[in-house]
């Protein structure tokens, strides 16, 4: 079947199986950034945003992303640097291969909600599991990154 | 693995109600579950194009639509003004956000799971399932159905004026829960009256020889325990115990008629001695914290 959709703003079209999983789709466009992590919907590495909403790529069929719009983090490099360097500044990361996943569901909750408490981060990260750090690391690159934007907001 | 030879993005619920029929076809919800699953499907029959994902509220009831994603449900003022937040918690603890945003109510509530805090939800609240063919079920004679190859299309919620309370236990966050209760009590005084309303619904576009009216008379206590590990059962309160108060006392009476039937079992999460343990500790917060105590 021929699916068409628009990745980081570029529209794709192409043929798939009827059981191409989004993850498969995306990467073999070049969108290297998504990770398969646990495949079993768990770990959060395969977020990417499907209309503006983070979604788990694993766990989705390509077709239904036919005439939809695919954001990766390939598709929000400003955004994402930003914030990726608060992330850094803390230690937040050792082996760095849950942090495209996590990049993406920290700037979902950020639209959502710019202002979180810290147990609204931790709820809205809970699907984002790190087997390195602990998570305390990306709390605090969070806040920092909150704390920073609300001082320029002033400023 | 799951394999998928065709793809078919259903236009009509006849349509899908047809293809559903066959053994090797499957309908869609938001296939986290399905995906788990070792099987070779023929058709996958895609819903999201029915225009089923929807919540509407009128005065007196709520109309939520099979696709509509748990995570629709959890952020829906209305459904947690109406539960006093315990929709939304019954459905914050699972998975995470990206999960929610793709799982579907119809799905989740049509696999009956012996783990489903959605359906422990569900069936502590005046809630019916509206099938393709069957028509209107009440949810707790859902719950015990057998499978079959029916279309959830949407589900009803008769907004009875009651207090609610959800509790869970998990081993750890986000992981399967180890037994959920779910409670709500009719509002007023005496605990005991019992209300009656039919369910008015509109007949819709689609057909089949379906049950459209459904009488129904509200409990004034409704106890759901689910992933037991088996599916979510309700319980009332037959005896009244809990009648006049809601008291430490009136609980310890009521749980000693819960206990008599209540079946849990083990699993590598749990043994069935401590999901009885758990079941008792959780109802007594619950029943206390809807009924406006201090906990
Ligand atoms: C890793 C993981 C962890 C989970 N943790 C929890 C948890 O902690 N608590 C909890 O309550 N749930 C949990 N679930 C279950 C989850 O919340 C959903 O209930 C489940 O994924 C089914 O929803 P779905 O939309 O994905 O359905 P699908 O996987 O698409 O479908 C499930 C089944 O229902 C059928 N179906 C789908 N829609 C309909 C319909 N409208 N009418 C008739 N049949 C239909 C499908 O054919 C299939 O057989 C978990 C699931 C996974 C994969
Ligand atoms: S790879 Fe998608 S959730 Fe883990």
């Amino acid at each position: 079947m021929t699916i068409t959709l628009t990745l980081n703003g570029k529209k794709i079209t192409d043929q798939i199986s009827a059981d191409c999983l989004l993850i498969d789709f995306l990467r073999s466009h070049g969108a290297l950034s998504v990770k398969r992590g646990c495949e079993t919907s768990n770990c959060g590495l395969c977020t990417v945003f499907l209309n503006d909403v983070p979604v788990l790529s694993c766990s989705m069929l390509a077709a239904r992303a036919d005439g939809q719009t695919v954001t990766t983090l390939e598709g929000l490099q400003d955004e994402a640097e930003e914030f990726g360097a608060f992330i850094a500044d803390q230690g937040a990361e050792q082996c760095g291969f849950c942090n495209p996943g996590f990049i993406m569901n920290a700037i979902a909750l950020l639209r959502e909600n710019p202002s979180p408490t810290d147990d609204e981060i931790r709820e809205y990260l809970a699907g984002n599991l790190c087997r390195c750090s602990g998570y305390e690391g990306q709390l605090r690159g969070i806040r920092a990154f909150i704390d920073y934007r609300q001082e320029r907001s002033r400023s | 693995m799951l394999t998928i030879k065709e793809y078919v993005k259903a236009e009509s619920l006849a349509q899908a109600y047809e293809l559903n029929q066959k053994k090797v076809n499957r309908l869609l919800g938001g296939m986290l579950w399905l995906k788990m699953q070792n099987t070779q499907i023929n058709a996958a029959i895609d819903l999201s194009g029915l225009g089923l994902d929807f919540i509407t509220e009128t005065e007196d009831e709520f109309s939520i639509g099979a696709m509509t994603s748990l995570r629709s449900l959890e952020l829906h003022e209305g459904l947690n003004a109406y539960t006093q937040g315990a929709m939304k918690e019954s459905l914050r603890h699972i998975v995470g956000v990206q999960f929610r945003n793709l799982a579907t109510v119809g799905g989740s509530l049509f696999g009956r799971y012996g783990f489903s805090d959605v359906l422990t939800m569900f069936m502590a609240m005046d809630s019916y399932v509206e099938l393709y063919r069957a028509g209107i079920v009440s949810m707790e004679e859902f719950a015990a159905m057998p499978y079959d190859r029916d279309i959830l299309v949407r589900i009803l919620v008769k907004k009875t004026p009651r207090s609610f309370a959800y509790l869970s236990h998990r081993n750890t966050r986000t992981d399967f829960p180890v037994i959920t209760c779910a409670v709500s009590l009719l509002k007023g005084e005496p605990f005991s009256q019992t209300a009656s309303a039919s369910l008015d619904v509109p007949d819709a576009s689609f057909a089949g020889e379906r049950n459209l009216q459904k009488t129904f008379v509200t409990q004034p206590v409704r106890v759901c325990f689910g992933a037991r590990p088996h599916r979510s059962v309700l319980f009332t309160d037959e005896a009244s115990r809990l009648a006049r108060e809601i008291s430490e006392e009136s609980i310890e009476a009521f749980w000693n008629d819960v206990d008599e039937k209540l079946v849990t079992g083990t699993n590598t999460r749990a043994s069935g001695e401590y999901r009885r343990h758990l079941s008792r500790v959780l109802l007594k917060r619950a029943l206390l914290q809807a009924g406006g105590k201090n906990v």
